[in-house]
């Protein structure tokens, strides 16, 4: 079973669908014996014992009774050392019919049997011989290899290519920041209209997303909380507990994770089908620098932007937040914001807003990097995609407990 | 140079009155078309003037506009769907790059239709697979090969080897030669002429290469003006005074496939 494993997913689905108490299973598509004419075969055994018992083969010997036939033929035993394959009765023979016939008269053969073939029409025999010189078996499933091997081969490779991978991230950064700086030096080697475009795909047009995923949450927190601290009696603690996960790391962190997903993904995705379209390389023989062209605009703009929809997603946390007190606590608005100001230091929402800028450079780079991995391939694409995803996540919230760290032995 | 049939000349597949319309553009307007049994047919006609979206409405990938298209004599548009897949299973389509499925070898490639849509013994369908595979000219060895370790001619010829796993009556080809250098385009063609004669198929090619139309087809069918503007054997075409037919069959590339056959007419006289 575990040959075709995919196959007997499908296989057993079909069944499933197609099968009625009492009747034979039929396959998930038409071809079967019902529709087409049929074939039989008849071995005429000798009443005496100095005839040749005589092989009659007749009807539409086509794949659609290839079942059938496949079955009668394994069950066929020929009696005695000659035997005459009588085919005039043939109305159709395809490649399939042929094979089954072919590989019948073979096995006579090694049964050192003499067969003699009658009243075959020449097109049949033509077939017949375009079987027998396409008789050449191969192989059909790829090389066995044990899995403990398997395993093995698989921890080597992904380890090696985690180290290639990491390697040559650190060469792409350096090299992004190489460029950074020659633009700082000459400012006009920027591109400034793909910036101010990258500005608006990756910041204008991520507000209300962003926003509602905070609003959201804000409100969540703000209920959860709310029924926890209820029973302890601190109901306006909430505001607390509001302000600080909001500010310090919900807002940056949801922001980020949605961005990864949003412009993260769209990065890979527009540079890797450059890259697959040959685009990136006839840039590189007009002698431009996709890193420059393709890759700094998307980090610089990423840089600026991700700050700013960090503070729009901290606001609208709090908004929901607030709302979410006011309704479940009856908190008042004036009263949420008196506590708040209690509650929260300027640090508070600093640490947050601090970390922004490495968030987005290091998703701008994951993207722009995996695109620029693409080969050939669209299916490629499609993998790298997932994978910038899935690593701007994960090094985005390991960055973050690295941060978390960094403030917690410098104190604030 | 293929076997025609004596009975009287019932078409195979009849498209008449065909309008298709693809993103707002008209591509085919009362477009008439007829295909023998047992010929090659090669489909020719300048870039997007919808040569593979005509096979591609053929079978059923695109829904046409409007018009009727006929296949074993039956109209496509009123099948049910189990007759629709009963008529699937009796035409076999090669796509310009093979479409093998990546994730299966070539022989497993092969066994798909199969699988799908017959209930074999597992080892009655690798030898079927083997089968075709070396009808192919593919070498045994190929067959536990994934589509990746082949080469562009390989994989299309794995792709003709799904094409014929079910024991097609028609094969659609989409550019067969394309991509390909003239060594295994010549072959390629010579394979088609091949299988065409000894299955006696009836071959529907999208193609460009005017060698292949040249070895391979019986008749030509030009695609223009949203129509089929002529059909006819090569003779035919090159007696033709429409200005792009002209040129097509008289250019230069023209006249080097040809001399080829003036060098030889007996050859596939």
């Amino acid at each position: 079973m575990h040959r075709w494993a995919l196959w007997f997913v499908v296989d057993a689905a079909a069944a499933s669908r197609a099968r009625v108490p009492g009747a034979p299973y039929q396959g998930f598509g038409c071809m079967h014996a019902k529709t087409m004419p049929p074939a039989w075969i008849e071995l005429r055994a000798p009443a005496r014992g100095d005839s040749t018992p005589e092989l009659h083969a007749g009807g539409s010997w086509r794949i659609a009774n290839a079942r059938q036939l496949d079955r009668e033929l394994m069950r066929l035993a020929v009696p005695g050392d000659r035997v005459i394959v009588d085919m005039a009765a043939l109305e159709a023979l395809d490649t399939a019919g042929a094979w089954l016939l072919y590989r019948t008269l073979k096995l006579f053969r090694t049964q050192r049997k003499e067969v003699a073939l009658r009243g075959a029409r020449d097109e049949h025999q033509a077939m017949l011989r375009e079987v027998a010189a396409n008789d050449h078996p191969c192989e059909v499933d790829p090389p066995y290899v044990p899995t403990l091997l398997r395993i093995l081969d698989r921890v080597g490779r992904a380890t090696v290519d985690v180290m290639k991978a990491a390697r040559d991230f650190i060469a792409f950064f350096g090299a992004v920041t190489v460029t950074l700086m020659r633009c700082v030096w000459r400012p006009r080697r920027l591109r400034w209209t793909a910036l101010v475009f990258q500005m608006e795909q990756v910041g204008f047009n991520a507000l209300p997303i962003v926003g509602l995923i905070a609003f959201l949450i804000g409100v969540v927190l703000a209920y959860q909380g709310a029924v926890q601290l209820q029973r302890l009696g601190a109901e306006v603690f909430v505001v607390d507990l509001i302000a600080v996960s909001v500010l310090r790391e919900i807002g940056i962190l949801l922001t980020a994770i949605v961005v990864a997903g949003r412009s993260g993904s769209a990065f890979t995705a527009q540079i890797g089908s450059m890259k697959a379209n040959e685009e990136v390389d006839a840039m590189r023989t007009l002698g431009m620098d996709p890193l420059e062209v393709l890759v700094l605009p998307r980090v610089l703009a990423l840089v600026l932007t991700l700050p700013m929809l960090a503070f729009f997603a901290d606001i609208l946390g709090l908004l929901g937040g607030g709302l979410m007190a006011w309704i479940a606590l009856d908190i008042s608005p004036v009263m949420f914001i008196e506590r708040l100001r209690q509650a929260v230091s300027l640090w508070s929402f600093l640490i947050g807003i601090i970390k922004a800028p490495f968030f987005a450079a290091l998703i701008a780079l994951v993207g722009c990097y995996e695109g620029l991995q693409v080969t050939g391939s669209a299916e490629s694409v499609g993998i790298r995609t997932t994978r910038a995803v899935v690593e701007a996540i994960f090094l985005v919230i390991v960055m973050d407990a690295l941060f978390s760290i960094f403030f917690s032995t410098i104190g604030v | 140079m293929s076997v025609v049939d004596s009975r009287p000349q019932q078409p195979i597949i009849r498209v008449q009155g065909l309008r298709t319309v693809l993103g707002g553009h008209t591509i085919h307007q009362d477009l008439d078309l007829e295909v023998r049994r047992g010929e090659v047919l090669g489909v020719v006609g300048g870039s997007g003037t919808g040569k593979s979206v005509l096979l591609r409405t053929i079978v059923g990938l695109i829904r046409p506009a409007g018009g009727t298209v006929e296949v074993f004599g039956e109209d496509m548009a009123t099948l049910k769907d189990g007759e629709r897949r009963a008529c699937e299973t009796r035409w076999g389509v090669l796509f310009q790059d093979g479409a093998l499925f990546s994730s299966l070898t070539v022989a497993q490639n092969v066994e798909v239709p199969l699988r799908e849509h017959l209930r074999l013994p597992q080892r009655l369908m690798d030898e079927i697979a083997a089968l075709k595979i070396s009808m192919v000219g593919l070498p045994a060895s190929s067959g536990a090969k994934f589509p990746s370790e082949l080469s562009g001619g390989m994989r299309k010829r794995a792709g003709l080897a799904r094409a014929l796993a079910l024991d097609p009556e028609i094969v659609f080809l989409d550019e067969p030669t394309a991509g390909l250098d003239p060594i295994g385009a010549a072959a390629f063609d010579e394979l088609i002429n091949a299988l065409q004669r000894r299955l006696g198929l009836t071959v529907f090619m999208v193609t460009h290469d005017l060698d292949s139309l040249d070895t391979s087809c019986d008749r030509i069918a030009v695609l223009a003006e949203k129509q089929v503007l002529l059909t006819g054997t090569m003779h035919e075409m090159l007696a033709h005074d429409h200005p792009w037919v002209r040129e097509y069959f008289h250019g230069p590339r023209a006249r080097a496939a040809l001399a080829a056959e003036t060098a030889g007419p007996e050859a596939h006289a």
